[in-house]
C-alpha cells in the first residue's frame, strides 16, 4: 500500500522549475531512495512533503487520503518526520533537551527533566539508537548527533522518515551503523525516504529508487534490477564515466615536505599536533579523515592564511618562513581550491571575469600601469571559460548566479592558470553533480599526468580512493598512517580514520 | 554556453543602471508627497510652495548656481563615505576630515603669497586632501592592526578635529584673525576659486567635484587598487585567499575616504568662504552619508543625489520668502529621504522576504548551495 502519493507536484522558484509535474509514490515499509544531481529537485520535493514549501500545483495523499500539508506541524501530525542535512540541534543543550524540545514533559510550570530522560532512554532502547541522554550536543560525535536527530523525529511519532543526505558527514563505520538502523526501522514497520546523490549508497540500502533530473521524475526502479551505470545515466542524461581512468604514477621531485607541524585552530586550541607528510611532482596525495581532525588548519598553514607554532615546511626545497602570506604562496607556485567556494573561493558579487583574475590583478600581462587592462582580462576569461566549458551567460555575469558546479569550474580554471607546482584541492567536488565531479576528477588526473603535485583533502573516501596515488590518514592533528592506494581497502581506511591504534608516523 | 541576445544584454545593463538611479528619484517623490501633506496641514498652498521651491532650485541661472554650489561639498563627503563603504568600512567621521582639510587648506591659502593661481589652488587642495587623509589614516590603521571598529574611532576623531580647529581660531589660538568671527585670515586672492556664474557664489569647485567623482569611478572600477578595495569590501575572506592583504587596503580606503572629505573642506573654504571659520559646516560630513546611501554608493548616483539635496537647500530660501512656507520644511524633506533610504532597505528586503516566504524559500533554492556550516 502506498503510504504517500505525490501527484503532479509543481514547484517554481524565480527562474527555475524545481519540481515539474512530479509523480511519486512511496510504499509502506520500504526504503526509498530519491536520487539526483544537485539542483534536480529532490530536496525541494521532500520539503513540499514536509510542509516547508507550498506547491503551485499538485496534491498529496497520505495513506490513501488527500491531505493538505501547509507547515511542518501538519506533516508531523500525520507522522512524517524529516532529518535535515544540516542538523538542527542546540549545541549547549543535552541530548534529552534537544529531543524533547517543543514537546517537553512538565510538572506544572517546570520541565520534568527526569521524566524526559526516561522517555528518551525508552525510545533509544526501542529503536536501537544508542545515545547518551545527558551528554551535551557539542561534545558528542557527529554519528551520535545524527542519531539524536533521528530520535527527535521518532519521538514525535514519525512513521515516515525523510533523511536528507544523511551520510555526508559520517565515517565509514558510522555509515554502516546508520544503514543498520535504517534497516531496523524498516523491519519494524517504518518507511524511509533517503535523499542522496551517491550511487553506491542507493545500491546498498534502498529497495526502490526514483531518479530526478531537472525537476522531472525520470523513473522509479527496483534497486535490485538496476546498476550504477544505468542510474548515473538516468541522473545525468548521458553516459557517465564513474571511475576515471588513471595512468600509472610517474613521480618526480619532492615539492612539499611537512615535518612535525603544530598549529592551533581559531579557538587557539591545538589542531595540528605533529603532522608530517610530503608530496612529489606527478602524484596525488590524498588526505583521508573525518572533518574536524585538522584538515582546515593544515590547509590554512600551507596556503599562508595562518601561522604555525612548531615544525618545518619545505616548499620546492626552501624552508617556509612564518611570515608567509597567501600572496607569497600564490606567487611562489601554489594553487588552492578552497573547501568553501562561496566563502573563500569567490566574490559572489563580482562578475565571472573579475573572479577569474583574482590573484592575477598585479600581473604585467593583465595590467597597464595602475590600470587593469580589461580587454586582456576579457580575452583571458573567455579563453578559460571556453577551455573549461564553464556554463555562464557571459563573463559579466555575477558569480553568485552560477550553479555550484560552474562556480567550482571558475575556481579550478583560475588556480590552474597560475600554473602551480603544487595544487591543494580541498573538497573539490563538494556539492557538485555527477557531471561536474567527472570534470574535476578528470582535470586532477590530467594535471597529475603533466607533472603537478596535488594534495587532495576530501571527506569523501571514495574520491580519495579514486584519485590518490598515496593516501595518508589525518586523525586528531597527526598523520597516523600512510598507504599506497592499491594496497589498502576502504574498511582499513575507515578503521584508521576513526583513530586506529593512534600511532603517528 | 547559454548565449543571450545582444539586445538582452543591453537591456540587462540598462535595468541595472535604472535600478541604481531609481532610488534618488523615488525617494524625492516620496518625500515631496509627504511634504505636500505637511504644507497643507500648515495651511499653505502646496502649489505655491513647491513652485517656489522649484524656482529657487532651478528657476533661474542664479538658482541653478545656488543648487550646484550647495551640492558641491556633498559630492565630496558622499564620495568619501562611499569609498570606505566599498571596502566594507563605515567612515562616519567625514565631518572631522572635512574640518581638517578646511583649516589646512585655509592655512595654505593665507600662509603663502606670490604664487601663480593654478599652483596656489593646487597646493591648497593637495594639502587639504592630505590633512583629510591623515585624519582617515588613524582609524584605518587601528581597524587593520587592532580590529578597533572605525565607527567609534571616526566619531571620536571628528570631535577632536572640531575642537582642535575651534581652538586654533579661538581668541588665544594661533590662527585667529580679526575680532568678530572666530576665523583664520582670508586666503590670498590667488588661492580663491574662480566664480563660474557672475553674481552667484558658484565656483569652479563644482567642476573639481565632478572631476573627482569621475576619478573615483575610474579608481574603483578600472584600477588594481580599486579592484582590491572592492574585493575586500565584498568578501574579505575570499580576497585574503586570493592573495590580497586586506589590512593594507582597509588603510588605503580610509585614507582615500578621508582625503575626499578633506578636499571637500578645502574646496568649500577657498570656493565659498575665503577663510576657515569655526562651525562653517552645517554637517556636510553627516549629510554626505545620506547622499552616498541614496546614491547607491556609486559616483553617478552620488552626483545625482547631491544635486537633489543641493536643490532642496537652494529652494528652501525662495520657498520661505515667496510662499511663506517655513524653510525648515526642507529639513523635514531631507529627513524623510533619509528615512526612506533606511526604510527602503527594509521595505524592499521585507517585500523580497515575503515573496520568498510565498515561494517557501527558507534556505537557498539550489541544493548544492546548502553548505554545511563550519564546525564550530
Amino acid at each position: 500500500m502506498n503510504i504517500v502519493e505525490m501527484k503532479n507536484i509543481c514547484k517554481q522558484f524565480p527562474g527555475v522549475q524545481a519540481n515539474d509535474h512530479i509523480y511519486l509514490d512511496i510504499r509502506e515499509g520500504e526504503i526509498h531512495a530519491l536520487l539526483g544531481e544537485n539542483g534536480a529537485g529532490k530536496s525541494t520535493l521532500m520539503n513540499v512533503l514536509y510542509g516547508l514549501y507550498g506547491p503551485e500545483k499538485g496534491e498529496i495523499c497520505f495513506k490513501g487520503k488527500k491531505v493538505d500539508i501547509s507547515c511542518p506541524n501538519d506533516a508531523i501530525k500525520l507522522g512524517i518526520g524529516m532529518v535535515h542535512q544540516h542538523f538542527m540541534l542546540v549545541p549547549p543543550f543535552t541530548v534529552t533537551e534537544n529531543i524533547v524540545l517543543g514537546t517537553e514533559p512538565s510538572r506544572g510550570p517546570l520541565l520534568d527533566y527526569k521524566q524526559a530522560v526516561s522517555a528518551v532512554k525508552k525510545a533509544s532502547h526501542k529503536y536501537g539508537l544508542n545515545v547518551d541522554p545527558d551528554a551535551l550536543i557539542r561534545d558528542i560525535s557527529v554519528g551520535m548527533q545524527q542519531r539524536v536527530e533521528i530520535l527527535k523525529v521518532l519521538f514525535r511519532g514519525a512513521e515516515l522518515l525523510i533523511l536528507d543526505e544523511p551520510t555526508a558527514v559520517l565515517t565509514p563505520q558510522e555509515i554502516e551503523d546508520l544503514y543498520r538502523i535504517m534497516k531496523n526501522l524498516r523491519d519494524n514497520g517504518h518507511t524511509i525516504v533517503i535523499i542522496t546523490h551517491k550511487l553506491k549508497e542507493v545500491k546498498h540500502i534502498s529497495d526502490r529508487v526514483t531518479v530526478l533530473r531537472n525537476g522531472k521524475n525520470i523513473g522509479t526502479v527496483q534497486t535490485g534490477e538496476t546498476d550504477e551505470k544505468t542510474l548515473a545515466k538516468m541522473m545525468v542524461g548521458r553516459d557517465v564515466v564513474l571511475r576515471v581512468e588513471k595512468p600509472p604514477c610517474t613521480k618526480g621531485n619532492e615539492v612539499l615536505k611537512v615535518t612535525n607541524l603544530h598549529a592551533g585552530n581559531y579557538r587557539r586550541l591545538p589542531a595540528l599536533k605533529g603532522c608530517s607528510l610530503d608530496v612529489c611532482e606527478g602524484e596525488i596525495v590524498g588526505v583521508a579523515g573525518v572533518e574536524g581532525n585538522g584538515q582546515t588548519e593544515l590547509i590554512q598553514v600551507l596556503t599562508g592564511l595562518q601561522s604555525w607554532s612548531e615544525g618545518e615546511i619545505r616548499f620546492k626545497g626552501k624552508k617556509l618562513e612564518h611570515t608567509a602570506t597567501p600572496q607569497k604562496m600564490l606567487k611562489s607556485g601554489l594553487g588552492h581550491i578552497p573547501e568553501d567556494r562561496q566563502k573563500r573561493g569567490l566574490v559572489l558579487d563580482f562578475s565571472v571575469k573579475e573572479n577569474m583574475i583574482m590573484g592575477f590583478e598585479d600581473s604585467k600581462e593583465l595590467t597597464k600601469s595602475i590600470f587593469i587592462d580589461y580587454e586582456k582580462v576579457n580575452d583571458f576569461s573567455r579563453l578559460l571559460v571556453k577551455e573549461f566549458d564553464i556554463r555562464t551567460p557571459s563573463i559579466e555575469t555575477k558569480a553568485g548566479k552560477l550553479s555550484g558546479g560552474n562556480q567550482q569550474k571558475v575556481i579550478v580554471a583560475r588556480e590552474l592558470a597560475r600554473n602551480p607546482r603544487l595544487l591543494i584541492a580541498a573538497q573539490p567536488t563538494r556539492g557538485l553533480d555527477v557531471g561536474a565531479i567527472e570534470f574535476v576528477h578528470n582535470q586532477l588526473i590530467y594535471q597529475r599526468g603533466i607533472g603537478r603535485a596535488i594534495l587532495l583533502v576530501s571527506y569523501e573516501l571514495e574520491e580519495i580512493m579514486a584519485l590518490s596515488d598515496r593516501i595518508v590518514v589525518l586523525y586528531d592533528g597527526q598523520i597516523i598512517q600512510s598507504f599506497e592506494n592499491e594496497k589498502v581497502s576502504m574498511e582499513e581506511l575507515g578503521f584508521w580514520m576513526g583513530g586506529g591504534s593512534r600511532k603517528a608516523i | 554556453m547559454e548565449r543571450r541576445e545582444p539586445t538582452t544584454k543591453i537591456y540587462e545593463k540598462l535595468h541595472e543602471i535604472v535600478k541604481v538611479l531609481l532610488d534618488p528619484v523615488i525617494a524625492a517623490i516620496f518625500a515631496l508627497f509627504i511634504g505636500a501633506v505637511i504644507i497643507t496641514v500648515l495651511g499653505d498652498s502646496v502649489v505655491v510652495a513647491y513652485s517656489a521651491l522649484w524656482k529657487g532650485a532651478f528657476g533661474s541661472t542664479r538658482s541653478m548656481g545656488q543648487t550646484f554650489m550647495s551640492a558641491t561639498p556633498l559630492i565630496f563627503t558622499g564620495l568619501a563615505f562611499s569609498v570606505a563603504f566599498r571596502c566594507g568600512l563605515f567612515n562616519i567621521g567625514s565631518e572631522g576630515q572635512l574640518y581638517m582639510g578646511a583649516i589646512i587648506g585655509a592655512w595654505a591659502g593665507y600662509a603663502f603669497t606670490g604664487l601663480p593661481s593654478l599652483a596656489h589652488v593646487s597646493l591648497v587642495l593637495i594639502l587639504g586632501g592630505t590633512a583629510g587623509a591623515a585624519w582617515g589614516f588613524l582609524p584605518g590603521f587601528l581597524k587593520a592592526k587592532l580590529g578597533v571598529h572605525e565607527v567609534i574611532n571616526t566619531i571620536m576623531m571628528t570631535y577632536i578635529a572640531i575642537n582642535l580647529t575651534n581652538w586654533l581660531v579661538s581668541s588665544d589660538g594661533p590662527m585667529r584673525h580679526g575680532s568678530t568671527l572666530q576665523a583664520t585670515p582670508f586666503v590670498a586672492d590667488t588661492a580663491r576659486l574662480k566664480v563660474l556664474i557672475p553674481s552667484t557664489r558658484l565656483t569652479t569647485g563644482i567642476i573639481i567635484a565632478f572631476f573627482v567623482a569621475f576619478c573615483i569611478w575610474v579608481l574603483l572600477w578600472k584600477t588594481k587598487l580599486g579592484y582590491k578595495v572592492r574585493a575586500v569590501g565584498l568578501n574579505n575572506m575570499a580576497a585574503e585567499c586570493g592573495g590580497i592583504d586586506s589590512n593594507r587596503y582597509i588603510i588605503y580606503a580610509m585614507m582615500i575616504s578621508g582625503a575626499l572629505a578633506g578636499l571637500g573642506g578645502a574646496v568649500e573654504t577657498i570656493g565659498v568662504h575665503g577663510r576657515f571659520y569655526s562651525g562653517f559646516s552645517p554637517g556636510y560630513g553627516f549629510e554626505g552619508i545620506a547622499v552616498a546611501m541614496l546614491g547607491a554608493n556609486h559616483p553617478a548616483g552620488i552626483l545625482l543625489s547631491a544635486l537633489l539635496f543641493g536643490a532642496l537647500k537652494s529652494g528652501a530660501m525662495t520657498m520661505q520668502i515667496v510662499a511663506g512656507t517655513n524653510s525648515e520644511l526642507v529639513k523635514i524633506l531631507q529627513a524623510i529621504i533619509i528615512f526612506f533610504i533606511a526604510g527602503k532597505w527594509s521595505i524592499i528586503t521585507h517585500l523580497e522576504s515575503r515573496q520568498k516566504k510565498k515561494d517557501g524559500l527558507k534556505s537557498n533554492i539550489r541544493g548544492d548551495e546548502t553548505w554545511k556550516q563550519s564546525t564550530q
